[in-house]
């Protein structure tokens, strides 16, 4: 096996024997990108020197005896993390040649403990989009079919790891960017509870919503990384000062004796049929592995994409009121004043789609509307929650499709931004709740796309979602099977 | 195929709501955002859709619910007032478009 289709516990062990080093791990992922990105377009930024100067870094590191899970490991971000001295464009022309002044927290983090960062990989443009579509550097394609879109809107993150171009990677989740393209890819995606993770370094779209979240090989390296990137920290106000488990420990505990909840309003007529017949198949291994299941119904399913689609855009539009060409980013070269230099920038420098929501929840925010929009959709956001605190009362977990398709072709949503939205009716109430969600590889659509089995839990009940998801992992083998590219 | 345009059927509303080139212009004026008139058309008839979808939150009565800012029940996080270091003059200025020594330089404000 190449070292470039391996999982982090297996280089990790390798590297403690001195089997190998982290510089040849890093060379072979190097190698990798070099030879498969140009028909991927997963990075918007490969860092080869800094790589691999980290990397002898790192195993020097080694050479004295330490050595932390991801010390020499090579790793990837979603261009939305803030990274020192490295570009971050966030997939804009707004952010074409920002270079960052310090790094995200999770990064940081990661970066102690002596990860090497390969690159900066390709994302809808400041995380807006389900498809990998909406990017200033051009779209991703979905390394199990080039047609198709990988995800979005972490899809650089997502085919990063199906093209085997890093072992692990960062993504971000607001209505599902990271579980979805997990789906779509066959990689493991998880989105952790709001304040799980800190989002300081992390460029801003919807604040309430946003979470960070690791995308894997399978479900015990993303109990592994996650374990390096939660936890309080100071610098986000949001970041909540709860004990961080051992993840790792967690998975052993096993499925067995568990009450797994299944949604009636997400199991409903129209499904895509091959989704269907992964989430019958997860089932009854679940039932196999000891699980007991009951029908529950969040009756305001249906209701979620409308408030989310106020929600994000009211604060997108209040958060993307920073780029004014004064202070960081894209200027305008023609202008007949301040306010003018403001508006010609903006307009350079965003995509459709970014406009689209700026104005979108300009207007939800704006004078006469702020009740019947914004307010309104705020106590829905109420009741959405409720409906699963009412769920959990009586289930353990949730078991749901990820999205109701496999991933579709490139351009088929593109024109019709509301069946696009509606793409990620699944994913997004997990996020208006604040609650954990994960998406693991559960099955093959008839034209060979993966398909994603979601497991939903508590706030802060990540244990309780990996342990399941490890079991499945363990009783089937999707996450073996590789695109060949 | 068929069966996807069934799924996204049940979300389709007819449109009660509309919004007009000049509401367009008004909420691009707030944004700061000069659009092209093929902007304009396009996402008057794109929000206008949109809106209309949105429209169905009327649906549920929601006179006794609060509403939710925030999924995380959250009292305010206060840090220690005490002087640390800043980010310093050469770091934040080093992405500006502009400068002039200390400062970020825009066009005249006053003439």
């Amino acid at each position: 096996m190449e070292l470039y289709e391996q999982t982090i516990h297996d280089l990790q062990g390798q590297l403690q024997a001195r089997q190998v080093s982290s510089v040849e791990i890093t060379t072979s992922f190097l190698n990798r990108i070099a030879s498969t990105d140009p028909s991927i377009n997963a990075f918007i930024t490969v860092t080869k020197e800094q790589a691999l100067a980290d990397a002898a870094a790192a195993d020097q590191r080694i050479a004295t005896g330490d050595c932390a899970p991801l010390t020499g490991i090579p790793v990837a971000l979603k261009d939305i993390f803030l990274t020192e001295g490295v570009r971050t464009t966030c997939a804009s022309k707004m952010l074409d040649t920002f270079i960052a002044p310090y790094d995200a927290t999770a990064w940081a983090r990661m970066k102690s403990q002596g990860a090497v960062l390969l690159g900066k990989l390709n994302q809808d443009e400041f995380a807006m989009g389900s498809s990998c579509e909406n990017s200033a550097f051009g779209p991703t394609r979905n390394p199990w079919n080039k047609e198709h879109i990988p995800g979005g809107s972490s899809g650089g993150s997502a085919a990063a790891i199906a093209a085997q171009q890093a072992v692990a990677t960062l993504g971000t989740d607001t209505g599902g960017s990271i579980r979805q393209p997990a789906s779509h890819c066959g990689c493991v995606g998880l989105k952790p509870t709001y304040g799980r993770v800190s989002r300081y370094g992390v460029i801003a779209y919807a604040s309430s919503l946003d979470q960070v979240g690791p995308m894997t090989r399978d479900v015990t390296d993303a109990a592994l990384l996650l374990e390096a990137i939660a936890g309080h920290d100071p610098k986000d106000s949001t970041s909540v000062d709860c004990p961080v488990p051992d993840y790792r420990a967690a998975l052993k505990q096993g499925v067995k004796g568990l009450k797994i909840g299944l949604p009636k309003e997400y199991f409903i007529d129209g499904l895509d049929p091959d989704v269907q017949k992964a989430m019958d198949q997860a089932i009854a291994v679940y039932r196999q592995l000891g699980a007991e299941f009951v029908e529950v119904s969040l009756p305001h399913t249906n209701y979620a994409v409308a408030t989310y689609y106020l929600i994000a855009t009211a604060e997108a539009s209040s958060n993307l009121a920073r780029y004014e060409g004064v202070r960081f980013g894209h200027r305008a070269k023609e202008s007949s004043g301040l306010i003018d230099l403001m508006m010609q920038s903006r307009s350079e420098g965003f995509g459709a789609e970014v406009k689209r929501r700026i104005m979108l929840g300009t207007y939800a925010l704006s004078s006469g509307y702020y009740d019947a929009y914004y307010i309104k959709a705020q106590k829905v956001r109420t009741l959405i929650q409720r409906d699963f605190i009412d769920a959990f009362k009586s289930v353990d977990l949730l078991l749901t499709p990820v999205a109701p398709t496999p991933a579709f072709k490139i351009g088929e949503k593109t024109a019709d931004p509301l069946q696009m939205y509606l793409s990620d009716i699944f994913t997004i109430p997990v996020n208006l709740a604040g609650i954990c969600g994960i998406s693991v590889p559960a099955g093959e659509s008839y034209n060979g796309l993966p398909i994603g089995l979601q497991l939903l839990g508590r706030p802060f009940g990540e244990e309780t979602i990996l342990r399941a998801a490890f079991d499945f992992e363990q009783a089937t083998d999707w996450h073996t099977k590789k695109a060949t590219l | 195929m068929l069966q996807r345009q069934n799924f996204y059927r049940r979300f389709c509303k007819e449109s009660t709501m509309s919004i007009n080139q000049h509401e367009i212009e008004h909420v691009a004026k707030l944004a700061r955002l000069s659009l092209r008139d093929d902007e304009k058309q396009l996402f008057t008839g794109q929000m206008e859709a949109i809106l209309a979808y949105v429209e169905t939150l009327n649906e549920l009565n929601t006179d006794d619910i609060s509403p939710t800012s925030h999924a995380v029940p959250m009292e305010n996080a206060f840090r220690p007032d005490c002087v640390t270091l800043s980010i310093g003059h050469d770091r934040a200025l080093a992405n500006a478009p502009d400068k002039n020594e200390t400062y970020f330089r825009v066009p005249p404000v006053i003439e």
